[in-house]
């Protein structure tokens, strides 16, 4: 009993089902799937599904912050990879088709695997550190973002493209297929082959690791240009949603929200030892905070200070040092009982 | 050299009083304890006004924790500090500047990016109207730099002055509070040899005006040329304190290493007959004229199979500087590396390993060992570094080397899934060890495998070195312990002030003080 509640992810699980709890007591049923046309549908398939993107950036994220680092231009990246496709979309000539759909999908993903690039080589080569990097396509991206959509909120149609987030594949949201496939093959990708093991030593020790023979400069590189790329594949299921795209909107302050669920999910900001499965619990339980929030009818105005109360809680309970305070009170009490 | 003939005065006792005048600091049975060890043990310590002191010592002897302690960054478990007579305790180095005592360290602290005159009157500020007064500020540095010899306009830009120039300026910092009393920990080791004289220029000067310096610095030549007085310590303890002029440079030496207490001393070492290599051996590596500026000078290197290269010098001297660059831990800027009679490219760690060279650095912790990963991901690091991300060890493999090293080494505890910052040092020196062995080296660099782990693993660790270098591969064993590379070496190379001296084989009359003799000297013959 008392080993279920030192596993690291513990308090992290915990929070999620007090969060699921909490909506299901205000309004009972709401967990349950039903069946529609084929396709799955309830709050638990809504929670898979919008969570897509957050896991994708969270992932990324995941590995870069493994690394000593962090990419605060994400949420750019975001916005730059849906204003491309959907610019590209509303330029070709048939907007419909499913090759530009996959036209689009492409050139997007390659403009995000060149700033992936950017940021790779301002950190690993020219050895600048990664939030003042990053910085750099933070603030610069949406601008970029807005030169690609001439500064309008471009609105497309196109069905293909825009199955990425609506569409269905055997009962289930194609956006939550991507993202959760995408979730898993990166998972074994880091824990079958070495990358796992090299990028935590780069981050627990880099020089150690450096003599030791590991490229850590070419690792550092790969993890930003694969974030970048998990950061626009986000992007692109973000504007399937909408078709419209939103360069000032997109993707905005998602950066925080991913690190905010690395963090939950148990891995630390200064490198080394990470986790892939609390990073996907961490973003389960900032995608759920918006159901608990709309179900229990917290007004929109405290949103944001309820889910900030929820995050502490989560940290808090994480944190070794509080624990330690409270197994000491714990021990006082039980010494004053037995000599009382 | 001044030390030529020089008088004898065995006993630490009869120190004659020099310059007639009371200490300005005086320590007595200072006493420093950290977690499990005594850094310092009754150590007495004095300074006198007007003159240079130099501290003396090897690594872990106790230098910077007595001017810790002096300075109130370490406390004191026991013992008293005087200043100026009166009893005196520091909260910490801004609180000892206050009552005049500065320190200047071998970093330069200072900001670079602020002017000359800011920095060195930072902290003192002259102040108008509740403003800065700069132009009474930038008046008021002028003074100081005058004082140093120092030309240079106050509000120009520190960085845009060289490290010498910096250093002074430092110094000129420490004298706005009016020192009397001025520590230099190690302040020319990033100097050459003009800027070197520029600051003895200076020290020489403030010692005619009265202020004590305290000197620390691993160049004998220096302490020579600029020091009234040495204070030896070796292992946190009192060795001597002596007249400069009086202590020739080999009983410095032998003073600060340690007083060879086990039967090793003078014994011939164990391996010079088994070792010595064929009449018509190839070199596995020769470096010709291979050198980095500031680390160490240009060398010629050649290393045999089967043979033990050992590196004696005192810390400081450029054998770990040496033992990088035939690693390509850092690169050399001038000279070349042949392998096996063909030129090769030596500029990463990575190159090197692909040659199959190994290197073990004496940072243990800060260059070798990767706490937070398991014993066992420890040991295959390198060979995975070696492979590549993409083709990850078979785990049946992995774990069959792991438990091979394990036991081959006696690593302890035998788990290999503990986490390698929860073993001893000894332990983690082994699993380093087992981390190069794993990748079959044909040359294998220790820098101080032996420093800090218990008796039984050096012991171990030694013995090892012997049977490795049987079995064909070529060792470069650095150690500051003379007798260790004494009882290992077939070559021993001779490092002094970042240069390699002296190359003699080992040869049953070369013996400690031998060795200390040609340290001392920098000459192999006498």
């Amino acid at each position: 009993m008392i080993r279920i509640f030192k596993h690291r992810l513990f308090w992290p699980l915990a929070a999620l089902a007090a969060l699921l709890l909490a909506c299901s007591i205000r309004r009972p049923g709401i967990l349950g799937i039903t069946v529609l046309d084929g396709h799955l549908f309830g709050a638990p398939i809504d929670i898979l599904r919008n969570s897509a993107p957050l896991l994708l950036v969270a992932l990324g994220m995941t590995l870069v912050i493994a690394t000593r680092g962090i990419d605060l231009s994400v949420g750019a990246t975001v916005a730059i990879a849906g204003a491309v496709a959907l610019t590209f979309i509303a330029s070709s000539e048939h907007p419909g088709s499913l090759g530009t759909a996959l036209g689009a999908i492409v050139v997007a993903l390659g403009l995000c695997f060149v700033l992936g690039c950017f940021n790779g080589m301002l950190v690993a080569n020219f050895g600048i550190q990664p939030i003042i990097a990053t910085l750099i396509l933070m603030t610069a991206g949406r601008g970029i973002a807005m030169l690609i959509t001439n500064g309008q909120i471009t609105t497309v149609a196109s069905a293909p493209f825009g199955a990425l987030a609506s569409g269905f594949l055997l009962g289930l949201p194609v956006a939550a297929i991507i993202a959760y496939g995408v979730y898993i093959v990166v998972a074994l990708l880091v824990r079958r082959t070495a990358l796992g093991m090299l990028l935590e030593s780069v981050g627990i020790n880099p020089e150690a690791s450096r003599l030791a023979g590991v490229k850590s400069k070419t690792l550092v590189f790969t993890v930003y240009v694969l974030c970048a790329m998990l950061s626009g594949l986000a992007g692109l299921i973000f504007a399937a949603n909408t078709m419209a795209a939103d360069a000032n909107n997109a993707g905005l302050f998602i950066e925080l929200d991913a690190i905010l669920a690395v963090v939950i999910g148990g891995t630390s900001l200064a490198g080394g030892k990470f986790n892939l499965s609390g990073t996907l619990i961490g973003v389960l339980i900032i995608t759920t905070l918006s159901l608990t929030v709309t179900v229990l009818g917290v007004s929109p105005l405290v949103t944001s200070l309820f889910k900030a109360i929820v995050v502490i809680a989560v940290t808090l309970m994480m944190s070794t040092r509080l624990r330690a305070m409270l197994a000491g009170l714990r021990e006082r009490r039980r010494f004053q009982e037995v000599n009382a | 050299m001044i030390a030529s003939e020089p008088q004898q005065r065995p006993n630490a006792a009869d120190i004659p009083e020099y310059p007639p005048s009371s200490p300005v600091v005086q320590m007595t049975g200072i006493t420093v304890e950290f977690p499990g060890v005594k850094a310092l043990d009754s150590v007495d310590f004095r300074l006198f006004p007007g003159e240079v002191h130099a501290l003396m010592g090897e690594n872990g002897a106790g230098k910077s924790t007595l001017i810790k302690a002096l300075t109130g960054v370490n406390q004191i478990a026991a013992g008293t500090v005087m200043v100026s007579g009166a009893p005196a305790r520091f909260s910490g180095p801004a609180d000892a500047r206050e009552h005049g005592i500065s320190t200047v360290y071998q970093e330069v602290n200072l900001c670079t990016n602020l002017t000359v005159a800011e920095n060195i009157m930072l902290g003192s500020e002259p102040r108008r109207f509740g403003g800065l007064d700069w132009h009474s500020m930038r008046r008021q540095a002028k003074v100081f730099l005058t004082r140093m010899g120092l030309g240079i306009d106050p509000a120009s830009s520190l960085g845009s002055h060289s490290l010498a120039v910096q250093q002074l300026v430092a110094i000129s910092r420490a004298m706005v509070v009016n020192a009397k009393v001025l520590i230099l920990d190690e302040p020319t080791s990033s100097l050459d040899t003009d800027e070197v004289e520029q600051l003895f220029e200076v020290m020489r000067q403030l010692r005619q005006d009265g202020v004590a310096i305290l000197f620390v610095s691993h160049f004998l030549d220096q302490i020579y040329a600029i020091s009234d007085r040495i204070t030896v310590l070796r292992n946190g303890a009192l060795v001597q304190e002596r007249l400069t002029g009086e202590l020739p440079q080999r009983e410095l030496v032998s003073l600060m290493i340690a007083g060879t207490p086990d039967a090793q001393v003078g014994q011939a070492n164990e391996r010079s007959s088994s070792g010595s290599r064929a009449e018509n051996a190839k070199p596995l590596l020769q470096a010709v004229g291979l050198g980095r500026k500031g680390a160490v000078q240009p060398f010629d290197l050649e290393l045999y199979p089967g043979e033990v290269i050992g590196m004696a010098g005192l810390l400081g001297s450029g054998r770990t500087e040496l033992a990088r660059l035939l690693y390509g831990a850092d690169k050399a800027d001038e000279g070349s590396i042949n392998l096996q009679g063909a030129p090769a490219k030596l500029r990463t760690p990575r190159q090197a390993l692909g040659h199959k060279i190994a290197y073990t650095s004496e940072d243990r912790k800060g260059e070798g060992v990767v706490g937070d990963l398991t014993v066992a991901e420890n040991i295959i690091l390198g060979l995975q570094a070696a492979r590549g991300w993409t083709r990850p060890m078979p785990a049946a493999k992995a774990s069959q080397v792991v438990e091979a090293y394990i036991k081959a080494l006696g690593i302890r505890p035998a788990n290999p899934q503990a986490l390698l910052k929860n073993l001893s040092g000894g332990n983690q020196q082994k699993v380093l060890l087992a981390r190069w062995l794993a990748t079959a080296p044909k040359l294998l660099i220790l820098d101080e495998p032996t420093r800090g782990i218990d008796i039984g693993a050096k012991t171990e660790i030694m013995n090892l070195v012997s049977e490795l270098a049987e079995q064909g591969m070529a060792v470069v064993f650095i150690s500051a312990e003379l007798e260790e590379v004494l009882r290992l070496s077939d070559r021993i190379v001779v490092m002094r002030d970042h240069a390699k001296v002296a190359e003699i084989h080992s040869t049953p009359d070369v013996d400690v003080p031998r060795l200390i003799e040609i340290i001392a000297s920098g000459e192999e013959d006498k």
